[in-house]
């Protein structure tokens, strides 16, 4: 009898098993469509005129030019003169036209006459913020820290923080836009939103959503940033009606990418932590400021990030600084690195503070992170185990062995969560009559391994090897499947394809059974076949039983959440990073030696995919750690570095050596299904820069931990020859 | 600040180095693009066809393939064969030589496609992603890949591929140093660099198995 509760341990064929992304050929031979890639006939390109200003008024715009230039079939304006643009980058003018050098040189000929207004782009420094640019703080008293402060047997002071970094996605924003008639637009986007996206694009254009299509086979990189559909996507579809309905490709150019389309928020703190001399935290101050750029975020009630619960004396204030720079956008896993840092490099302090090993302390107060205390327990000493904590950690400044005058060598650790519920999801799930089988669902794959999570689990259920199995997502025709965002889609994706399954495989043994002489009840499926339980003997093949279907194919809709069909998916994970790195206290350039990992996310439907998505986000963790940030020239408001040289992004040769290890088996399968987008994403920085301070003796208060700042806190100490 | 472009300022290690990749453009240049009305001028003492400004034929040898295209002189080898060839493995990202996923392999170097005209690829054996697979069978790279999950988004892949094919094909065995200048030119997000070096260990294996005289003949049909 068919079950929806997963399978356990010694029943599962291909749940948990290490196996290989079924799009993977196609993604190493080219053959794999991206938006970027589609070329559409009587396809023109599209380019856009942006705002070389950060604040300013437009005067004028004057377009007579473009539109006469050879090529050229429509310009369209989209801020009008006597708007104030916000942000350097902001998109003015569009031109469409038959070449993509044709529309580059219409867009150079608009003349834009601007007003220049007064702007601010750098928040970091509190003092230097204009009061204007600081939005109402929010304020938040807890217990009686008053009382415990100055009860307390050591109080640590410190500052810490993150600058804006931007998405970067290799693949930029973009789409192509096309209209079939007067209301049904086309429309191939990259989007993390494949299902929700054409009500967006509807309202926008006045036609019902139903005439909205949207098409994506493959992203190239998302990771929080192309949820919506954006100014741009709106102004795409309107070239194009201007263009008699023709497609139009409208890609951003790498500099507006890194400008317009990405930026996870800043968030700088000033901190006080109380506590005994055993280590125990009695009490939490924070300071916390940050931008969201023109956009608005929330960042109240997440500190002392996961030891919040057990730190019942608090006291914390939050504003936000509004500067003249894109909105914000979610980058994976929402304030949680920028808390996490705050959090882990005070505690790591703390412990420098107190002369402990901070893994005790963490360990000393491992408690007050509530329910999920014994995972990181078990997670803490996995992946101490793995970095060889107690063999080469040495306290603050000593140098791990291997240090010599110049290099010294440091180890640190963070602890972090994350949900990653799966979300809504409806799944059509067909049986054919020949035994072919087909998996539909407006769903996306962000390179998490979407389609392979999709055959795994249904070729799971019907008992069939993986190539049995079809997947069809990526078009907003299919079943509708939630955004990927969140780690909410391999949760959300997996329940409902189970129960599809499950569901077409009851009707399956129903049409069977009499043809074998037993009840639906007595029947499963395994090995390809349908047999009898307990009596494998009386069996038809995959095939043969597929046949009694007749002519019709069986079709099944399985959802997420279905309250009647158990639960097969929950949220809620911990997980433990610990750097191991190298610091050249004359350069000061920090190298990453070993970064490990012990995370959880209950059960693993693939093995292989889900290690590669820790590795990735601890590796992306580096590059957030040691390199990447917005940097907003004072003087002109424009980023500085818009491009892919000097916005760097870590490479091979900077990783270092990298284990990870999944905590599997009882305690954790049965949790059922939970993303893992999110939470290997949010320890690197707090861990990097922990070993970072381990190993120089210092705290580097701001990441990234360039060598310019590296240089200044060892400065601040005396010099890089002082001992460290 | 990068450690691959100090070491790329070495002698070519296994690819194209940055530095001696912009020298091969400057050179290019000399070329006279866009003029008016002349049909030749003299560059370095040699006469030089004018190309441009307008669209001129060009034909170009794409994985043993000749095939005709009618670009601006300014357009690159690799918009030319995404938006006008429909040949769209190689991806553009940075745009300006940096992120290496628009790597293809001309004249057995790998080059940035991105910032190679069009019009100077003519006469070139230039390999693309396309052109690995051999009688629908995986290149020992692309295997790799897939094998070891050198992938996540895969928009960087199919320049890494090229990139370790063209490393490869000149160290069979590398060394950890060749490995990071072969492949330092190239830059991924999603962060798949352990799958990358786990591939190229397990390609490294197979094509030296395959054997140096294999390896030609798969270079020569390739290209």
């Amino acid at each position: 009898m068919a079950e929806y509760k997963w399978p356990e341990e010694g029943k599962r064929s291909h749940i948990g098993k290490r196996i290989s992304r079924i799009d993977g050929p196609d993604k190493v031979s080219g053959r794999a469509k991206y938006t970027f890639d589609i070329n559409r006939p009587g396809m023109l390109f599209a380019k856009v005129v942006r705002s070389p200003y950060a604040h300013a008024k437009i005067v004028s715009i004057d377009t007579s030019v473009a539109e006469k230039m050879p090529g050229v079939k429509a310009v369209k304006i989209i801020q009008e003169p006597g708007k104030e643009v916000q942000w350097a980058g902001d998109g003015i003018v569009t031109v469409v036209a038959e070449t993509e050098g044709q529309a580059e040189d219409a867009a150079r000929a608009v003349k834009v006459q601007y007003e220049k207004l007064t702007h601010f782009v750098n928040e970091q420094n509190w003092d230097g913020i204009p009061e204007a640019n600081r939005r109402k703080p929010s304020e938040a008293v807890a217990g009686d820290p008053d009382k415990a402060f100055k009860e307390a047997d050591v109080v640590l002071e410190g500052s810490y923080g993150n600058e804006v970094i931007t998405h970067c996605c290799l693949e930029s924003h973009g789409l192509i836009a096309e209209w079939e008639n007067d209301n049904n637009l086309l429309v191939h986007q990259s989007t993390q939103s494949v299902s929700a996206n054409g009500a967006e694009f509807a309202r926008n254009l006045g036609i019902p959503a139903s005439g909205v299509r949207i098409k994506m086979e493959h992203i190239g990189g998302g990771f929080g940033s192309k949820f919506p559909v954006d100014s741009w996507g709106i102004e795409a579809a309107k070239l194009s009606k201007m263009a008699g309905g023709k497609p139009v490709k409208l890609m951003l150019e790498r500099d507006a990418e890194l400008m317009v389309a990405g930026s996870r928020p800043s968030v700088f703190a000033k901190v006080r932590v109380a506590a005994k001399k055993d280590g125990a935290i009695t009490a939490w101050e924070s300071n916390v400021w940050g931008t969201g750029g023109v956009g608005n975020f929330n960042f109240a009630g997440l500190l002392p990030y996961i030891f919040r619960a057990g730190v019942e004396n608090r006291k914390e204030t939050f504003s936000v600084i509004g500067t003249n720079t894109g909105p914000q956008r979610a980058w994976r896993a929402p304030n949680h690195p920028q808390a996490c840092l705050i959090t882990m490099a005070a505690l790591d302090d703390l412990a420098a503070e107190l002369k402990m090993d901070p893994l005790d302390l963490f360990m000393k107060n491992i408690d007050k992170t509530g329910a999920r205390a014994n995972v990181y327990r078990d997670e803490l000493l996995k992946a101490a185990e793995l970095i060889e904590w107690k063999k080469l950690w040495r306290p603050r400044g000593e140098g791990a062995p291997g240090s010599s005058k110049t290099v010294k060598r440091g180890l640190g650790l963070s602890i972090h969560t994350w949900g990653g519920q799966g979300h809504a999801s409806d799944c059509d799930l067909t049986i054919h009559p020949d035994g072919s089988v087909e998996v539909k669902m407006g769903t996306q794959d962000l390179g998490v391994g979407t389609r392979t999570v999709l055959v795994i689990v249904a070729a799971e259920t019907l008992g069939l090897p993986l190539d049995a199995v079809k997947v069809h997502i990526g078009d907003n025709r299919f079943p509708v499947s939630g955004g990927s965002g969140g780690s909410t889609t391999v949760g959300g994706i997996s329940s409902s394809t189970r129960r599809a399954a499950v569901d077409a495989l009851t009707e399956l043994f129903e049409k069977v059974a009499p043809a074998m002489n037993t009840t639906p009840d007595k029947l499963e499926a395994a090995g390809g076949k349908i047999q009898e339980i307990g009596k494998p003997t009386n069996s038809m093949t995959w095939k043969q039983a597929c046949a009694k279907l007749g002519s019709k194919p069986l079709t099944t809709r399985g959802k997420n959440p279905d309250a009647g069909k158990g639960t097969l998916t929950t949220g809620g994970v911990g997980g433990v990073q610990m750097a191991d790195v190298s610091v050249d206290v004359e350069t000061g350039v920090v190298k990453m030696n070993n970064f490990v990992a012990a995370q959880d996310c209950g059960l693993i439907i693939d093995m292989k995919t889900c290690e590669s998505q820790v590795f990735g986000a601890m590796i992306m963790g580096v590059t957030f750690a040691l390199y990447e940030e917005k940097v907003m020239d004072a003087q002109t408001g424009k980023m500085l570095n818009p491009n892919m040289e000097f916005y760097r992004l870590a490479g091979l040769a900077d990783i270092g050596n990298f284990k990870v290890h999944m905590m599997t088996g009882k305690g954790y399968d049965e949790r059922g299904v939970i993303g893992i987008g999110e939470p290997p994403t949010v320890s690197p920085g707090a861990a990097i820069s922990n070993a970072v301070a381990n190993a120089i003796g210092v705290r580097v208060p701001s990441i990234p931990l360039t060598p310019d700042r590296v240089l200044a806190a060892l400065e601040k100490k005396g010099g890089a020859n002082a001992k460290v | 600040m990068s450690s691959s472009d100090e070491r790329s300022d070495k002698p070519d290690p296994g690819g194209v180095s940055r530095r001696n990749f912009l020298k091969g453009t400057s050179l290019a240049l000399t070329i006279p693009l866009v003029t008016g009305g002349e049909n030749e001028v003299k560059a370095a003492g040699a006469e030089v066809p004018i190309l441009g400004p307008g669209k001129v034929n060009i034909t170009l040898n794409i994985n043993g393939a000749a095939k005709q295209v009618s670009v601006e002189p300014r357009v690159t080898l690799l918009d030319a064969l995404r938006n006008d060839l429909d040949i769209t493995g190689a991806k553009r990202v940075c745009d300006r030589a940096t992120c290496g996923a628009c790597t293809m392999i001309v004249d057995g170097k790998p080059i940035y496609s991105c910032t190679t005209l069009a019009v100077e690829a003519q006469g070139k054996k230039i390999r693309t992603v396309e052109g690995l697979e051999q009688n629908g069978k995986l290149h020992p790279v692309q295997q790799a890949f897939w094998d070891n999950d050198a992938q996540q988004c895969g928009f960087c892949t199919p320049g890494f591929v090229m990139a370790c094919t063209a490393l490869l094909e000149k160290h069979p065995a590398p060394t950890a140093e060749q490995i990071e200048l072969g492949v330092g030119g190239n830059l991924c997000r999603c962060g798949t660099y352990v799958g990358i070096k786990a591939a190229i260990a397990q390609a490294s294996g197979q094509m030296r198995k395959r054997g140096p005289a294999k390896l030609t003949r798969g270079g020569k049909t390739n290209g």
